[in-house]
């Protein structure tokens, strides 16, 4: 029988990230009718694991002034000392789980599956889906969790828990960290330079990926923008061509946004870029490839040029 | 000839005998230039071999009509009827000039044959000739100093205003004129105080005019200023012989040379090294040219010939649009730099690597290769064998732009820069029509003729569609063609010119083996880019032609027969691709082909033929992004709209992309049209 | 400073159309072009740029089959001194932490002050540098997009997290790094620098060669098995709008005034 399912909250300035609720109907779907875990890390985090106990039947606390920041190392040294060795942990698969989960298995003993999108648990062996390929490919893979395992989930394929009905309890497990001393000091966060424009406020993006080409034909979407009273964002690769500033780029890597309308031109939708949105937008999508996966998360698709089809609608919007 | 006042040569000075400073001046000044000279071409022996003593019969003619018949000095009319003359005057004075010398020392010498009549043929050419030479120099100066056109301008990022130089230099020509006559007129205008009969002086030449200022001066102030003008024309001279390697008038000695040396193939690019075959490349240390002695000797030669006339960066689309780039200043910098690391007096300094130093990398890049420049240079100077030896240097340390690296793996991995897959190469020939059969040679299938089809249009949505105008015309011409489908590889025009000599080589092996497997007798491409390529760069193949050359055989044989234009409101325009025109020489097949169409209405760009202007560059041109303030495609629709054409026809896929960017950019869609060639055809084929 | 970064080939998805296998077993490899990681990629340069910054040497090294020694001679191209092909059949089937097993094998057996692997390859697990670091009780730091020498003992490195912010952290050597694309810009490496190390020799290790027992890894020591590959049914999808570009932009403004894009 598999051990004691968990789940990891990551938190930001006393607020928990969105994936800490997706983890529940994540867990639940590992721990079948068994309790799951949470576990709350950090320094001064007693309103969190409070607010945490509404989702998870048990908050185990780790409150340590050296745990203020989330330093994986150090992180990880906690999680040793304090998780039974047949421990489920299930981690997002976010900056931070890239950086704890891969060593935090090595040192429980137990499989690692990262960046999962689905899971079944038949027994104690666990059926999951992964991509790859830049999700390309789909795979199912399989471990067995009888002696633990340490699960990278995906954010945002999982639904958040919305019942809040748990009425979990806290414990505090503070005093079982044990030593935390490890060869890597947090220092600080340099914050990203900030843009001219602020793209997580706008209602209506108009996002381009690598479909736009070239620099040269950004004017062309800048135009779209103008007539629909939106704003220009963009994919991860139009920030490393240096076309378009860091601040504009939607993404894990770059900002979170929430518009109402969500214009993806050119955008083949990998997850990393998928996660800087939230708030389920409308997504419009339009892309030469049939294939491309945002049109599995967009609402409407087109298959067209973006080169030629923004023009049109721009000529469209400008005769209303 | 009774002479009143006394020559150089006998004449003395507190009994000092004058005839002594005649003596020293020729041998200080003639010992100092051959000191420069030696000084000069170190460098020269140093630099990278280069085979120029080919084809010696072209080189002659090619000096003949470069360097002495100044072919290209009236394409800037101004200019170059000025230098036509002070280099007419030049060639013409350097007799006398040399004469003067020896006559300090005897005072009745005169060249062989230039005794008689043709001596009196001579004086009186020779006069004039100076006359022109020094209102050349006064119109010169005035241009430099008050006109200041604006090709003249150093950039300041270039350094300081190259006028003064020039302006010292037109003082000099001048005095060489003024004293050279002023020294005659005073012997003859004593001659004429004494009544004793001169020789006949031509009228309103310098002499002419110095003997009727002097006509009242008396007889010792004559003899001053004989002996004084004749020392100042010697010492002139020679001080104006020893100032030439100092800048840019060491073209007045080095234009020859370099329009002897000068290339004599169009459309290919130099050997890594001379001497060196493609097979041994691999056992080179180093490729291209990362340091000055890198550059072949003639390469060196080119910076010290350039005249800092400016034609070449005035002509240069790079330039035009703002690109970091002025061939100018490749060569000016060059030179600078020679003279820096070779100094006249003390050690050689060591040589330094040439990019970060006077070369920055984007610079390097920013050329087209469109070829503008070496159309235009009035001497010879090479700059894309430059350009691309510069790169091949950089390739060769790994320093490629990111967004050049992309294309270039794609292209060793799959033959195309983009990436795609080699079994979708021939995937364009899906939609065309019925009857219009496109032969697989890989598949099997033989044909008289290949299409070789070259990866833009085999893989752009858009250029597929030249590949299928092209595939219509060849069929409705009863051409029996095939094509080499997923064999074929890019034809690495680019490649070769981006200084990625391996790549290339591989893929040229390639498309050789499987040209040459097809069977083939003979090949027809729609792209400049492969036809120059395969024409000018490949070896063995079968003879090659551009699709417009076979059109208009086609049309005078009376195989394609044309519809007449209906819409008679297109007013069209013929674009020169510069690897079709300028590196091949083939400006008026296009032409005839579109006069050939009944009912067009035609008209030409200013710049056209061999001054076209680069539509932006292509092959790998379209993946680098340059720092630039407009594209040169814009710049050229907007030539299109002033010359009054609605339609530009071009012969080239790359052209064909960047006039349509350039149209949309410009905000011209609906104003302006661009088409190809074979489109074109295709679209008033009778059949 | 002696640093060893460990690479992989894989398919290069700009080049390639990744199709699954009628059987799941694998993806269609017929057609396929293989090149370096790119993210590994960025390691080697960053590595190589450190060396000609503090001095020491370069290492690269892979778990593969024979052709992963192209990659090698790749990276060698570029400027890394020595490369150590890790090949045998036991290593077949091998799961992260096989892979990981293999590597701290070939670690123990130079000296080597610093690791760097890229922060993921073509599986997207990015689990490979994290489970070194661990197996061989190292610091560990993943995401990397700056690396600061400040002296043979510690580096000051940059990670790329959320919002485009970056960590800063000092980490004691050695340590094991996963470095992030974009940290640098890589060189190239034109086919005439692969020539010139065409002949140089690579040495290959096997499971003895590293003192592994052959259950420990590969397929008998995987305990993350891959089941098979497969294309997802394909779900309530984006509603494709079909026709001309005017029906289809008629539509479309349509569905944007609902839904509040348009002002």
């Amino acid at each position: 029988m598999a051990g004691q399912v968990f789940a990891y909250i990551r938190h930001h300035d006393g607020k928990a990230e969105d994936s800490a609720l997706e983890l529940v109907n994540a867990a639940k779907k590992i721990a079948g009718g068994a309790a799951v875990t949470a576990i709350v890390a950090g320094s001064g985090i007693d309103s969190l694991c409070a607010e945490m106990a509404a989702s998870y039947k048990d908050v185990w606390k780790l409150d340590n002034s050296a745990l203020a920041y989330p330093n994986a190392e150090v992180i990880r040294k906690a999680l040793v000392n304090i998780l039974p060795a047949n421990a489920v942990v299930l981690v997002p698969h976010d900056t931070f789980g890239m950086d704890l989960s891969p060593g935090l298995s090595i040192k429980m003993g137990s499989p690692f599956v990262a960046d999962i999108v689905d899971v079944e648990a038949d027994g104690d062996v666990l059926k999951i889906v992964r991509q790859e390929y830049s999700g390309q490919a789909h795979t199912h893979v399989e471990c067995n969790m009888s002696a633990g395992a340490v699960i990278n989930v995906r954010p945002g394929v999982f639904q958040p828990d919305e019942s809040k009905s748990a009425g979990g309890s806290v414990t505090d497990k503070s005093a079982a960290v044990g030593d935390l001393t490890c060869g890597r000091k947090y220092l600080e966060v340099v914050a990203a330079e900030a843009g001219d424009v602020d793209i997580t406020k706008s209602d209506v993006l108009v996002s381009i990926g690598r479909g736009i080409e070239e620099e040269d034909n950004i004017p062309i979407a800048q135009e779209l923008a103008d007539a629909m009273g939106a704003v220009v964002s963009c994919s991860r690769p139009i920030v490393d061509a240096k076309w378009l500033e860091k601040a504009r780029q939607v993404g894990t890597s770059g900002q979170t946004v929430k518009p109402k309308v969500y214009m993806a031109m050119g955008i083949s939708g990998s997850f990393q870029h998928l996660g800087g949105i939230k708030g389920n937008p409308f997504i419009v999508a339009v892309n030469k490839n049939p294939k491309a996966p945002i049109f599995q998360v967009a609402d409407v698709g087109v298959e067209a040029n973006i080169l030629e089809f923004m023009p049109s609608l721009t000529e469209a919007i400008k005769a209303l | 000839m009774e002479t009143v006042l006394i020559a150089p040569a006998n004449y003395s000075v507190l009994g000092i005998p004058l005839i002594l400073f005649s003596l020293l001046i020729p041998i200080a000044g003639t010992a100092l230039f051959t000191y420069i000279i030696a000084k000069r071409l170190a460098p020269l022996v140093k630099a990278a071999p280069d085979n120029r003593l080919n084809n010696i019969p072209q080189r002659i003619l090619q000096v003949a009509k470069l360097w002495l018949a100044q072919w290209r000095q009236p394409r800037y009319r101004t200019a170059g009827i000025i230098h036509i003359v002070i280099f007419f005057g030049f060639l013409t004075l350097s007799i006398r000039s040399c004469s003067l010398v020896i006559i300090g020392l005897s005072e009745d010498f005169v060249f062989p044959g230039l005794g008689g009549t043709l001596g009196n043929i001579y004086n009186f050419l020779k006069d004039y000739a100076a006359t022109a030479v020094l209102v050349a120099c006064a119109f010169a100066a005035y241009r430099r100093a008050i006109v200041k056109p604006a090709r003249y301008a150093v950039p300041k990022k270039y350094g300081h205003e190259h006028t003064a130089e020039a302006l010292f230099v037109l003082g000099l020509i001048s005095t060489l004129m003024l004293s050279e006559s002023a020294f005659e007129a005073a012997q003859l205008a004593a001659q004429s105080q004494k009544g004793i009969a001169g020789d006949f002086v031509a009228p309103l030449t310098l002499v002419w005019f110095w003997k009727l200022i002097f006509s009242n001066t008396p007889i010792e102030n004559l003899q001053a200023i004989h002996i004084l003008s004749y020392y100042i024309h010697d010492l002139t001279f020679f001080f104006f012989l020893c100032f030439l390697p100092m800048g840019k008038h060491f073209h007045v000695i080095t234009s020859i040379f370099n329009v002897f040396f000068m290339r004599v193939k169009k459309g290919n690019i130099k050997p890594v090294r001379h001497g060196v075959p493609d097979d041994k490349l691999d056992e080179l240390e180093s490729f291209g040219v990362k340091k000055m002695e890198d550059f072949t000797w003639k390469h060196l030669l080119d910076f010290y010939t350039c005249a800092d006339c400016g034609r070449c960066s005035d002509q240069c689309p790079a330039n035009a649009v703002g690109r970091p780039l002025s061939p100018r200043f490749i060569s000016i910098k060059g030179r600078d730099k020679i003279f820096k690391n070779y100094p006249l007096r003390g050690d050689f300094l060591p040589s330094e690597p040439l990019i970060g130093d006077i070369y920055e990398e984007d610079e390097i890049w920013s050329c087209t290769t469109c070829g503008a420049c070496e159309q235009e240079c009035p001497i010879g100077i090479e700059y894309i064998d430059k350009m691309v030896d510069l790169r091949r240097g950089m390739v060769d340390d790994g320093n490629v732009p990111q967004s050049l690296q992309k294309p270039l793996s794609a292209l060793e991995k799959r033959g195309n820069p983009w990436g795609k897959m080699e079994k979708k190469r021939a995937e364009w020939t899906n939609d065309l029509p019925e009857n219009v059969t496109v032969k697989m040679f890989d598949a099997g299938d033989t044909a008289e003729t290949l299409y070789f089809v070259d990866s833009i249009t085999s893989f752009d949505d858009r250029m597929q569609n030249i590949g299928r105008a092209t595939a219509n015309v060849l069929a409705a011409a009863g051409v029996d063609f095939g094509i080499l489908g997923k064999d074929e590889k890019d034809s690495g025009n680019e490649v070769r010119r981006f200084g990625e000599e391996m790549l290339f080589q591989d893929i040229k092996a390639h498309n050789t083996e499987v040209i040459l497997a097809s069977g083939a007798t003979r090949i027809i491409t729609a792209d400049p880019h492969a036809f120059n390529a395969l024409k000018n760069e490949y070896e063995g193949l079968p003879p090659v032609e551009h699709i417009s050359q076979v059109i208009l055989k086609k049309i005078r044989s009376g195989a394609i027969r044309l519809k007449p234009i209906e819409d008679d409101s297109r007013i069209y325009t013929y674009h020169d691709p510069c690897y079709l025109g300028r590196h091949n020489d083939l400006y008026e097949e296009p032409r005839e082909v579109l006069d050939a169409i009944p009912g067009i209405r035609r008209v030409e760009m200013t710049k056209s033929r061999d001054r076209s202007f680069c539509c932006g560059g292509g092959g790998l041109m379209l993946f680098y992004e340059p720092e630039e303030e407009q594209r040169m495609g814009v710049l050229r629709v907007e030539m299109a709209k002033a010359a009054g054409a609605n339609v530009i026809v071009t012969a080239c896929p790359f052209c064909l992309v960047n006039m349509e960017d350039a149209i949309k950019v410009a905000g011209m869609e609906g104003k302006m049209e661009a088409i190809e060639l074979a489109e074109l055809v295709d679209r008033q084929i009778i059949r | 400073m002696e640093i060893l970064v460990c690479v992989k080939r894989v398919p290069d998805t700009a080049e390639n159309e990744i199709t699954v296998r009628k059987d799941g077993k694998d993806i269609v490899r017929d057609d396929l072009v293989y090149s370096v990681n790119e993210w590994d990629n960025y390691a080697v340069e960053e590595a190589i740029q450190i060396v000609e910054d503090k001095g020491g040497s370069v290492t690269v090294v892979t778990v593969g089959d024979g052709d992963s020694e192209e990659v090698l001679r790749r990276e060698m191209a570029m400027g890394a001194d020595n490369g150590i092909l890790l090949k045998d059949d036991a290593f077949v089937g091998s799961d992260g932490k096989g892979i990981a097993t293999v590597l701290k094998g070939v670690v123990q057996k130079g000296k080597y002050d610093l690791i760097l692997c890229g922060a993921q390859a073509d599986d997207g697990a990015g689990q490979v540098g994290g489970m070194l670091a661990a197996l061989l009780d190292v610091p560990y730091a993943s995401l990397v997009n700056s690396v600061k020498v400040i002296d043979d003992k510690k580096l000051k490195v940059g990670r790329e997290i959320e919002g485009g912010n970056q960590e800063m952290n000092e980490i004691t050597l050695p340590c094991v790094l996963s470095i992030q694309t974009g940290i640098n810009e890589p060189r190239y490496v034109g086919i005439r620098g692969i020539r010139k190390v065409a002949s140089v020799e690579i040495p290959v290790l096997g499971a003895s060669d590293l003192g592994l027992d052959a259950g420990a890894v590969g397929k008998a020591g995987a305990k993350v098995k891959l089941v098979d590959y497969f294309v997802p049914e394909l779900g309530a999808g984006a509603e494709m709008l079909e026709g001309s570009t005017e029906e289809i932009t008629e539509k479309l403004i349509e569905l944007l005034k609902a839904k509040g894009g348009l002002k």
